[in-house]
């Protein structure tokens, strides 16, 4: 147990007990208390106003030899031949992280035929592309690509890792994690090298987006991420960048590979990725059922947008929950996000709050979503939507 | 054929409230439930011994609390539980976690297919299972929202994929991590419920497990929590309302044009 009261210093305030997410903190007599369940997140140490609150740690074992760990590293996911948009994403955070420690930063890709992307990589930002060329890596694998992702960070000693929170990444991530035995934070929003320690500073939601977590990995190499696609803005390619392009074609072992994919199904119905779409339309229970959703896809046509929707829709069966934005769906950082029927319960908010601009549409003037909407319409979005995409459509062809 | 769920207990953020006037979480006296992306997983399992006969075992890792959730999900038709529980798994993150309950599996000995929820609702991270996967040297399927076919020795799952989906087959055992689009758990049985009334799970402590002490909780643990805090609250912007709905309407057309998004 390293966390404790200082019950000589403890004023009985509550303000423990009061940001405890997990209540487990207890109020007892004349001391605060705290339980078996405690996760050591840390939360009451930082709210005790009297630093009645202890909180020591004893080293973890850790790599011993994390001084021989450089570069920053990203993953760029490839799908048929094309980057991923979170590829360009973490290029342009990996490359502002590269700077901050001084160090080079390098881009891996897998696939076939690599040299195209690899220049692109170059032109994002990479110092130097590793490109690993293999049949079996044409398309994911997660034993495949954990194979050879651990096999080259074994052998080069990166000191950071970058990966897209997609659904490749935060399926094969997970195990390289796990087999190189450091750690893994997932979703983050903000990286930040940490002055002093060098330890690369990882912050992320947790408990629905009601708090933010910075996660070190201080005794670890490499220190691993996923980010969420759309957190962070795009490099801009500059076509005059110059790097090294190391293609590596003998695998051996590592393609190995106990799954097989045996049908590939496109999703018929939505061209744009939700994830990457620059406007969204979201509609939740006040949607009201299944047929009027086709509403938001007139207004997503006009709009030039994506349709997605609330967990409210989603489980009520009228939308698949591959559009589902919140916590448990995906996170979209669009340009705009025009949610029509949604309340806004915090856990729909924590996966779109960051989008640029937000419209919502909804009957209760107290919904949540008013609260942080950019422009808000207190009305009924099947009455509201039809008329929008009509005064859209009309004003935009005259 | 033995199927095990690992299930986790979460407070139950789902129903809190927001408070008005701190924009922060109203946590008095946080009630706690079975992650609700765990009963997904925990269908699927009886779905599989309701056609090949055999057992469904639950595991997880917790306080003795968890007792609670594991009876939840007794209720519903699962047949034993094991409780991972010591004071030394406390704090533990992904790693430690993933590990810890691969001992577990090393006890229970026999399985033949593992089904995760992806992901918790508390840290919503959905890396025990791919990193379970890997200490049990086990193929994993991930985001799994249908399964076509499961016997022994074999799995076909459907898995979403950024831009739609894909079949894939592997042998088992296995680890497969469902979404909750595969679907609609069951409610507990009234025989579940009468079983579920004096179930106690065996629990098996660091000592049972024969774990290496130095990759168990905090201690095991590579990331550490530095510093958490409390986002600050987005403002509201300027809102429509009263008068003709069509007046209204292009209104807010002319004011979506004004932000300049759409070409």
């Amino acid at each position: 147990m390293k966390i404790r009261v200082i019950s000589e210093e403890c004023t009985v305030c509550g303000e423990c007990v009061e940001v405890c997410p997990i209540a487990a903190v207890k109020m007892e007599d004349d001391v605060a208390v705290i339980l078996d369940n405690c996760n050591f997140c840390g939360l009451c140490v930082t709210a005790c106003p009297v630093e009645a609150i202890e909180m020591t740690r004893e080293d973890t074992a850790g790599s011993a030899d994390k001084e021989s760990h450089r570069g920053v590293w990203v993953f760029a996911e490839q799908r048929e031949g094309r980057l991923a948009g979170v590829a360009a994403e973490l290029l342009g955070e990996g490359r502002r992280i590269a700077d901050g420690r001084g160090t080079d930063l390098t881009a891996v890709v897998f696939g076939r035929g690599l040299e195209g992307l690899a220049m692109e990589l170059v032109t994002l930002g990479a110092d130097r592309v590793i490109a690993a060329d293999h049949p079996v890596l044409e398309r994911f694998h997660d034993d495949a690509y954990a194979g050879v992702m651990t096999s080259l960070a074994e052998e080069y000693r990166p000191e950071i890792i970058l990966c897209g929170a997609t659904v490749q990444g935060r399926s094969f991530f997970p195990r390289v994690a796990a087999r190189l035995r450091t750690g893994l934070t997932a979703d983050c929003t903000e990286l930040d090298i940490e002055e002093g320690t060098g330890n690369l500073l990882q912050t992320r939601p947790a408990y629905g987006g009601n708090i933010m977590a910075t996660i070190a990995c201080p005794n670890h190499r490499p220190q691993m991420s996923t980010v969420r696609p759309k957190v962070f803005k795009a490099a801009v390619p500059d076509p005059g960048r110059q790097g090294e392009i190391i293609v590596r074609t003998e695998w051996g072992d590592a393609v190995h590979t106990r799954t097989r994919v045996v049908e590939i199904m496109k999703e018929a119905v939505q061209t744009v990725n939700m994830a990457e779409a620059d406007i969204i339309v979201s509609g939740g229970r006040g949607m009201g059922s299944a047929e009027n959703f086709g509403l938001l896809e007139d207004l997503a046509r006009a709009l030039g947008g994506a349709v997605g929707a609330s967990r409210a829709a989603v489980d009520s069966g009228w939308v698949p929950y591959a559009r589902q934005v919140g916590q448990t769906g995906k996170t979209v950082c669009p340009k705009m996000y025009v949610a029509c029927g949604i309340s806004g319960q915090v856990q729909h908010l924590v996966g779109m709050q960051s989008s640029d601009m937000i419209i919502a549409i909804n009957r209760d003037p107290e919904a949540p979503i008013f609260k942080m909407a950019t422009v808000g319409v207190v009305g009924d979005a099947l009455e509201i939507v039809p008329l929008l995409t009509k005064a859209l459509t009309s004003n935009s062809s005259g | 054929m033995k199927i095990v769920v690992c299930v986790k207990q979460v407070p139950d953020t789902i129903n809190v409230r927001i408070n008005e006037k701190t924009g922060t979480m109203e946590r008095e006296g946080v009630p706690t439930m079975v992650n609700p992306y765990d009963l997904y997983a925990v269908e699927e399992a009886l779905r599989v011994k309701e056609q090949h006969g055999g057992e469904v075992m639950v595991l997880s890792m917790g306080p003795p609390q968890v007792q609670d959730a594991l009876r939840e999900v007794i209720s519903m038709g699962v047949d034993d539980a094991r409780l991972l529980c010591d004071r030394e798994f406390a704090g533990a993150d992904t790693l430690a976690t993933s590990y810890t309950l691969a001992r577990g599996f090393a006890r229970i000995g026999e399985y033949d297919l593992i089904y995760c929820g992806k992901p918790a609702i508390d840290g919503d991270t959905a890396q025990v299972g791919p990193e379970l996967a890997e200490h049990l040297n086990l193929p994993f399927i991930g985001f799994v929202r249908k399964i076509r076919e499961v016997r022994p020795g074999f799995i076909c799952a459907e898995r979403m994929t950024d831009d739609g989906g894909e079949v894939v087959e592997s042998s088992l055992p296995a680890v497969v991590s469902v979404v909750k689009e595969i679907n609609e758990p069951r409610l507990p049985s009234l025989r579940g419920k009468m079983k579920a009334k004096s179930f106690e799970a065996v629990t098996w402590s660091a000592a049972d497990l024969e774990v290496d002490r130095e990759r168990i909780g905090l201690k095991g643990s590579p990331t550490w929590v530095v510093r958490s805090f409390t986002p600050e609250p987005r403002g509201g912007g300027e809102i429509l309302a009263g008068g003709d709905s069509a007046e209204i309407a292009s209104k807010l057309a002319e004011k979506i044009r004004e932000l300049g998004v759409c070409s």
